[in-house]
């Protein structure tokens, strides 16, 4: 699958401004403005955006309760996203639903999910829309390795086969659920579990964007074309622990510094551009100021943006008529 | 007596429970925590809150299983081993997660004994952490204690402090109905005297934790001591209340209410969950049929709006019954208005 140089570039600026993000929020979260839990996203960029980019306007997505790579890889305006951790009144939720509840419909962009396996299902009645539309368009599900063993993940997937439906699975094993490793909650593997609902899996390297991108162009091209539901497998690491503040004890001391330093998806799409000649570290870097930019911008325009009051909490409950 | 968070007073029921009756098992997600994980430690985490931390260490695998995310399977567990002669202690680790585990708690655990001839015994205990206090939003942080309490079959715990949470944890595990024991998140670093070794709790006696003349003031779980700020600053005043903690919600203590009721005349009910269908409607309920004639005012019912639990801090504190909430409503009830 060849990528133009304005995909690729595109595609890397998402990834470094989901980095970006997420490491700025590893900064801010330690000096007590942001509240409630937080859940960053680091190390498993190449994923969101490997399959964000094959994705369409007209496509859904549903993420997770570690949601922000998600929303920034669909697109969700960042400035609004950084409103909403920092529970202001004009972020994307009015401030009402935090790091956990963002969304952005008018994106596609189902929500981020506080309940682990409550997206999956959701997702397939999406799916069942697009069918109804007719005009190939699909739905996209995030799905974690803990995820994978809760009993909405299974009822999805079969639901998803009977009915035919555009749906794909994206199931990102990240070797850890909370404080327990992904072997030993998962009985079988992934893949196999999955195929035998009849749904087509392609594996890919969650550290690599273009290793992902490819495994989600078949896997979406199969759901668009009408064939049924389809899974990518990726895997990755979490940079950060379960939430911000999370001791780790379950990990050993080196295991994340290893990744970072032979693995990372930043460091790997870098070294593949610039060595195909297709842009030079100085185009990159340039990338990477233009994003600290912004991000720069959303928090400081974050930490002073206007507190909820009263009328916020009241509304939207029911729809006003 | 010693000096416990409520943390470390249900870890220590816990321990001494599993310690007296080897059927004790305890189960959930990250119970213990770290199995799988790359530095080895096989007890991680001691459950999210840390209240099961060192069972496994004690007590081994077989005795304190860590599930993958699977809270219909938890409560399914719980409910066959008691069946088949356990006694588990299941944690679901947000109350919110009964969403996903529904079946097992309203139509399985709860019917079992009614259903099957009065021959079953469902000796299930299932923690839950509730409330709001962490900004965690709506999915995290709700008190659903009267959903569960509207089911027959199920009794319901809510401790405000320590002693009482080790109390009523060392009665749940031995009464051989299912317990549903909310556990507030906000409650669980607050320290308090606890006795040591054998102490319990029974069910549906509720504490009288201050005792006056003008009001009475009924309360549960992080409610009480928000209410005891109010009524101990009223005090000051000449304004003199009853504050009742009612501990359990099934069974619920009427006669302590209405027999409190009946010398104050006023009414004050406080409950962290949305108004309808609450337990605050439902003292005030048993007030209007059972106390009508004491009454001298309209019953106050200090509650949450009618909104799910939002996420900023300053709308959380706003969603949130505050001491001055409870103040202002036993002013009102003292007003007659
Ligand atoms: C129904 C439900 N159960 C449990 C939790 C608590 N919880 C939040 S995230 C998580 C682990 C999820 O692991 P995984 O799906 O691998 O996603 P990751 O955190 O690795 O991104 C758990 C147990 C929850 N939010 N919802
Ligand atoms: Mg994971």
């Amino acid at each position: 699958m060849q990528q133009s140089p304005d995909q690729i570039r595109q595609a890397y600026r998402q990834m470094r401004l989901i980095r970006e993000f997420e490491e700025r929020l590893h900064v801010e979260s330690p000096k007590g403005e942001i509240a409630g839990f937080t859940h960053l996203y680091s190390g498993q960029e190449a994923i969101a955006v490997g399959v964000c980019e094959n994705l369409r306007d007209s496509d859904f997505i549903i993420s997770t309760h570690r949601g922000h790579g998600h929303c920034l890889a669909r697109g969700c305006d960042p400035k609004g996203m950084m409103h909403e951790i920092y529970g202001r009144a004009d972020g994307l939720g009015k401030g009402r639903g935090g790091s956990m509840h963002i969304a952005d419909l008018d994106k596609g962009m189902l929500g981020a999910n506080g309940i682990v396996g409550g997206g999956q299902p959701i997702a397939v009645g999406a799916a069942v829309a697009c069918k109804a539309r007719g005009d190939g368009s699909v739905s996209v599900s995030f799905t974690g390795d803990g995820a994978s063993n809760q009993g909405t993940v299974f009822e999805a997937m079969n639901m998803a086969v009977v009915l035919k439906l555009p749906k794909v699975f994206v199931l990102e094993n990240n070797g850890y659920s909370e404080h327990t490793g992904a072997s030993y909650g998962i009985g079988g593997d992934l893949k196999t579990r999955t195929e035998g609902f009849g749904i087509p899996v392609w594996e890919a390297d969650g550290f690599d964007y273009f290793s992902v991108y490819e495994a989600a162009a078949k896997a979406i091209d199969h759901a668009r074309a009408g064939k049924g539901p389809s899974a990518i497998l990726a895997t990755a690491t979490r940079y950060f622990g379960h939430f911000e503040g999370d001791p780790q004890n379950y990990r050993a001391k080196d295991e994340v510094k290893t990744f970072r330093e032979t693995k990372d998806a930043l460091m790997q799409i870098r070294k593949k551009v610039t060595g195909a000649g297709i842009f030079t570290e100085e185009e990159l870097d340039a990338i990477d100021d233009e994003v600290l930019k912004l991000i720069d911008a959303s928090v400081e325009s974050a930490r002073n943006g206007p507190v909820p009051g009263a009328d916020i909490m009241m509304s939207d409950v029911y729809i006003d008529y | 007596m010693a000096v416990l968070t409520m943390r470390d007073a249900l870890n220590q029921a816990l321990h001494e429970e599993m310690e007296r009756d080897p059927r004790v098992i305890v189960m959930g997600e990250d119970v213990a925590g770290g199995s799988g994980g790359s530095s080895g430690n096989i007890e991680a985490a001691g459950g999210i809150f840390g209240v099961t931390k060192g069972l496994k260490t004690k007590f081994g695998a077989d005795r304190v299983i860590d599930t993958p995310i699977s809270e219909s399977a938890i409560v399914g567990l719980a409910n066959g081993s008691a069946l088949a002669g356990m006694r588990p202690v299941a944690e679901l680790m947000f109350a919110d997660f009964v969403g996903v585990s529904l079946d097992q708690i309203f139509n399985q655990m709860a019917k079992f004994r009614y259903m099957f001839g009065g021959k079953a015994k469902t000796p299930v205990v299932l923690r839950m952490s509730m409330g709001a206090g962490m900004n965690a939003a709506a999915q995290h942080s709700q008190t659903i204690y009267p959903m569960l309490t509207a089911v027959p079959g199920l009794k319901v715990v809510v401790p405000s402090n320590p002693a009482d949470a080790k109390g009523m944890m060392k009665q749940a595990i031995r009464d051989d109905d299912p317990v549903i024991f909310f556990e507030h998140k906000a409650l669980y670093s607050k320290k308090g005297e606890v006795p040591d070794g054998e102490f319990l709790v029974p069910f549906g006696e509720a504490d009288l934790v201050r005792e006056g003349k003008d009001v009475t003031v009924v309360a549960l779980a992080r409610m009480v001591p928000f209410a005891m700020k109010a009524v101990d600053k009223l005090a000051e005043e000449g304004i003199t209340c009853d504050l009742i903690d009612l501990r359990t919600t099934s069974p619920l203590d009427e006669e302590t209410v209405l027999e409190s009721l009946s010398m104050t005349g006023r009414l004050v009910v406080v409950d962290e969950s949305n108004p309808m269908c609450s337990i605050a409607s439902e003292i005030a309920g048993i007030a209007a049929s059972k106390g009508f004639h004491s009454l001298r005012a309209p019953v106050q019912k200090v509650t949450a709006p009618h909104t799910p639990v939002p996420f900023a801090r300053e709308l959380e504190r706003m969603y949130v019954p505050s001491p001055g909430d409870i103040e202002a409503a036993i002013r009102r009830v003292m007003e007659g208005v």
